[in-house]
């Protein structure tokens, strides 16, 4: 596939899917958000963890983040500003994570980022209660939720673009040697600590952005809402159902696991934390190497035939 | 209230010590992170608070009984849903994502099945409630009996550890994996045990802990949060580690959460690991 | 070029490297022998600075490269191999190579990074094999694949370290060629070797360490017959 050609579907499939609100109904567009909202999710997690394969639980921590921002600034000031404020707010406490954790083994960052999500969630929930005393906030911002859907969309293109950007460029090959063996790229002359600083803190602001773009459709928020931890997981497993390691592969393990999660949640609203857990096991059984890499293996094998021909 | 505040926080972490004690076995010898670790703490908790509270049985009994069920339930685990992961795994990072997904799962559906039975309120019992006169500071004589039950456990364990061939085996392949098959120990059996023995502590750190506070359905996470950074700053496979740190964590959130916010014991346990990990990467005792 | 000075590195209790002092000039090629623990690859992983040193000082190039992080002293112009064949698999043949050439000092990437990356290739006897894949390659080839990662920089000094070992002798011979063509073209090389076929031939000089010291330093025939680095290699009972 030539690079034109790849830029042309690539622009066609955005206008398509900025056309997707019309014709649908209320309904419709919140499940888009909704959609939409996990592609920009599993593919910043996947910028920073595909090739990195450090195993990243904070994606809550920073949506959570995004959304109570704008909680809290909504009366304020203007939307775009909080966003911008939102995106700083989050670069900050990629940075300190970051700085941290990263010069460490995977293992230091697994265990941090498990916790950070409820770390700030009982920092901003003894702040509101005893500082400011308002535990709960309402978000009142005049959007409306194809707004929200094309914001999403316009920020899953730049995740997108993003990674795009990485792998034509050199630092593409950094990540990569990264991934492979650490010690390799130091000696190549890269430095590693501070790449991976820098993928972090990009990844968590796309992340924190997904959730303040998207806090004005709960019309109202509490810590414990916007930090629940199984968005964390289900980003997790949804781009590495897809295969992290490539550029659609997150979009992939998004969309159809976005609408059986969707439907688990409507269809077993009692129960759904069981059969959330089982088809997390179920799916580490079932597809060890995520969904493209299979698609990969056929292709190799197929290809293997016609030489053998 | 210094001294009232010192010694809850002492019992609380030789708790957490306990509970830290099992995950270190199970992550130093195994090498997987279980995240449902703290589900087996809190299924122990549940089990005892029905033995006395349906039966009016004795804690003490309870925790007697809960700690081959502990593990009997991660021999289990280890066995029929980790063991083929480690089989199947090609190199470590593939089986690092498996474990800590399926670990998650176990979680999720742990404590779902938990919310389903027990409801999401706290739950508990009154038990051995009589104030005792500790060094001018007045402790629940069940909260007493909590910590002396768990340094017992956990004093008995380190012995074990350290003088039965069994325990010397274990160590070994703690600090050096690569080396095990050499001396003929098999690294499959170890880590089985290792996981069993684990549970059973996890599940004895439960049953204390129900002697002398509430919980609920979801603190399961909360704990194998703390235990986790409780292993770390100790040292993976440090037993006396996980012991001063253990104590350390649960002294300061005593102090957290009497002098500051109750709300906020995990966001203090993070601090210090922040902290360590700043200043002491490779474990406080290291 | 290279200066080393009371070089030490403790592991917890273990000193594996004890007081090392020696330096390199510029275009010699040294060979640094020793017995297996006597610490020669800790000696070459504190220079290329994977490990930082508990005591002591290294200079290169007129620069004071201990503390400094590996990709800071890569920058600096000082290439390696390692001991056992280290390379990316998720990245092309010559996307290995293009890698340093990527992050050195002033960074090339692009046509002319895939120009250098294939005359290095080349050099190494990889030529056309840019767009295979790392594992598509055997052993020796891989070896050369990591040579030719360590030399497309052109960098003033390399270290190999057991870079021959593992070679049949026709491989060898070919190898031993490579690295005279380096030296020839003024590189400065200080390598580890076993092979002493190789360590005579390309080395004029020699330093050789035991139990974490240098117990001899000096041109390769008078060092090779030095009692003392006889006992360090056979035992007591020999001398």
């Amino acid at each position: 596939m030539s690079k034109q050609f790849g830029i042309l579907a690539f622009v066609v499939l955005t206008a398509a899917m900025a056309a997707l609100p019309f014709g649908i109904g209320e309904y419709g567009h919140g499940v888009l958000v909704g959609m939409m909202s996990y592609i920009v999710l599993a593919s910043a997690w996947a910028l920073f963890s595909g090739p990195t394969r450090y195993v990243s639980l904070a994606t809550v921590a920073f949506f959570g983040i995004g959304a109570y921002t704008v909680a809290v600034l909504a009366d304020h000031l203007p939307f775009g500003a909080i966003l911008v404020v939102a995106g700083v707010i989050g670069l900050g406490v990629a940075l300190l994570v970051g700085m941290a954790t990263l010069r460490l083994a995977g293992v230091y960052f697994v265990i941090f980022s498990f916790g950070l999500a409820e770390l700030v969630r009982q920092l901003i929930t003894w702040f509101e209660t005893s500082v400011t005393h308002t535990l709960g906030r309402y978000i009142f911002v005049e959007i409306t939720t194809v707004q929200i859907y094309w914001l999403l969309l316009g920020l899953a293109v730049i995740t997108l673009a993003l990674r795009w950007w990485i792998e034509q460029s050199r630092l593409g090959l950094a990540v990569h040697a990264i991934g492979d063996d650490e010690t390799v790229a130091r000696h190549a002359g890269v430095n590693v600590t501070g790449v991976k600083l820098a993928l972090f803190a990009v990844s968590s602001v796309l992340i924190t952005l997904a959730g303040a773009i998207q806090a004005p459709r709960w019309t109202y928020v509490e810590p414990s809402i916007v930090f629940n931890p199984t968005i964390s997981f289900i980003t997790l497993v949804m781009a590495l159902l897809g295969g992290p390691g490539r550029m659609w592969g997150p979009v992939a393990g998004a969309v159809p696991l976005y609408f059986l999660f969707e439907w688990i949640a409507t269809r077993f609203p009692d129960q759904n934390a069981v059969i959330l857990g089982l088809v997390f096991v179920a799916i580490v059984f079932l597809v060890p190497g995520g969904l493209l890499s299979l698609i990969d293996k056929w292709r190799a094998r197929g290809s293997g035939e016609q030489s053998h021909a | 209230m210094f001294l009232s505040t010192l010694v809850i926080g002492l019992v609380l972490g030789g708790t957490y010590a306990l509970i830290a004690l099992g995950l270190t076995i199970q992550y130093g010898i195994a090498r997987i992170m279980n995240l449902a670790y703290g589900e087996i703490t809190i299924a122990g908790a549940f089990f005892v608070l029905m033995l006395v509270s349906a039966m009016g049985l004795s804690p003490i009994l309870g925790l007697i009984l809960v700690v081959p069920l502990g593990f009997a339930i991660s021999w289990l685990v280890y066995g029929v849903v980790l063991h083929p992961l480690v089989k199947r795994a090609t190199h470590g990072g593939q089986l690092e994502i498996d474990s800590i997904l399926v670990t998650f799962g176990l979680m999720f559906l742990a404590q779902g099945l938990f919310t389903m039975f027990f409801g999401s309120e706290f739950k508990g019992y009154n038990w051995l409630q009589v104030p005792v006169n500790l060094l001018g500071a007045k402790i629940a004589a069940g909260r007493m009996l909590g910590l002396v039950i768990a340094v017992l456990i956990g004093g008995g364990l380190w012995i074990a550890m350290q003088r039965t061939r069994w325990g010397v085996n274990l160590r070994a392949v703690a600090n050096h994996p690569e080396f095990a098959p050499l001396v003929g120990i098999d690294r499959d059996r170890a880590a089985r045990m290792a996981f069993g023995l684990g549970g059973g502590i996890a599940a004895a750190g439960g049953a204390v802990l129900s002697m002398y506070q509430p919980f609920t359905a979801i603190d399961g996470g909360f704990l194998t949060m703390k235990a986790l950074v409780i292993v770390i700053m100790g040292g993976v496979g440090n037993l006396g580690g996980a012991l001063m740190a253990g104590l350390l964590i649960g002294v300061v959130e005593a102090f957290v959460s009497y002098a500051i916010d109750p709300g906020l014991t995990l966001a203090a346990t993070y601090a210090i690991f922040l902290g360590v990990l700043l200043w002491r990467p490779k474990g406080l005792f290291a | 070029m290279l200066k080393v000075v009371n070089l030490t590195k403790r592991f917890g209790g273990l000193v594996a490297v004890n007081g090392v002092d020696f330096s390199v000039e510029e275009g010699e090629v040294v060979g640094l022998l020793g017995p297996n623990g006597s610490g020669k690859s800790t000696v070459m992983n504190l220079i290329s600075g994977a490990l930082p040193p508990t005591l002591g000082e290294i200079d290169f190039d007129g620069q004071r490269i201990d503390r400094r992080p590996p990709h800071r002293i890569a920058k600096l112009g000082l290439s390696r191999t390692f001991q056992l064949v280290r390379l990316t698999p998720s990245l092309k043949i010559r996307d290995n190579v293009i890698l340093p050439l990527a992050f050195g000092v002033f960074p090339v990437f692009g046509r002319e990074a895939e120009k250098r990356a294939d005359a290095a290739l080349e050099q190494v006897g990889l030529a056309g094999r840019g767009d295979r894949l790392v594992h598509d390659l055997n052993y020796i080839d891989q070896k050369r694949l990591e040579l030719a990662r360590a030399i497309v920089t052109n960098p003033k000094m390399l270290l190999l370290d057991e870079w021959m070992a593992g070679l049949n002798p026709t491989e060898l011979r070919a190898a031993m060629e490579l690295i005279a063509g380096l030296r020839d073209s003024g590189m400065t090389i200080l390598l580890v070797e076993h092979i002493m076929e190789a360590v005579r031939a390309l080395c004029p000089r020699c330093i050789v360490m035991s139990a974490g010291t240098k117990i001899a330093d000096g041109s390769t025939d008078t060092v090779l017959a030095d009692p003392h680095v006889i006992e360090a290699y056979l035992g007591k009972a020999h001398v």
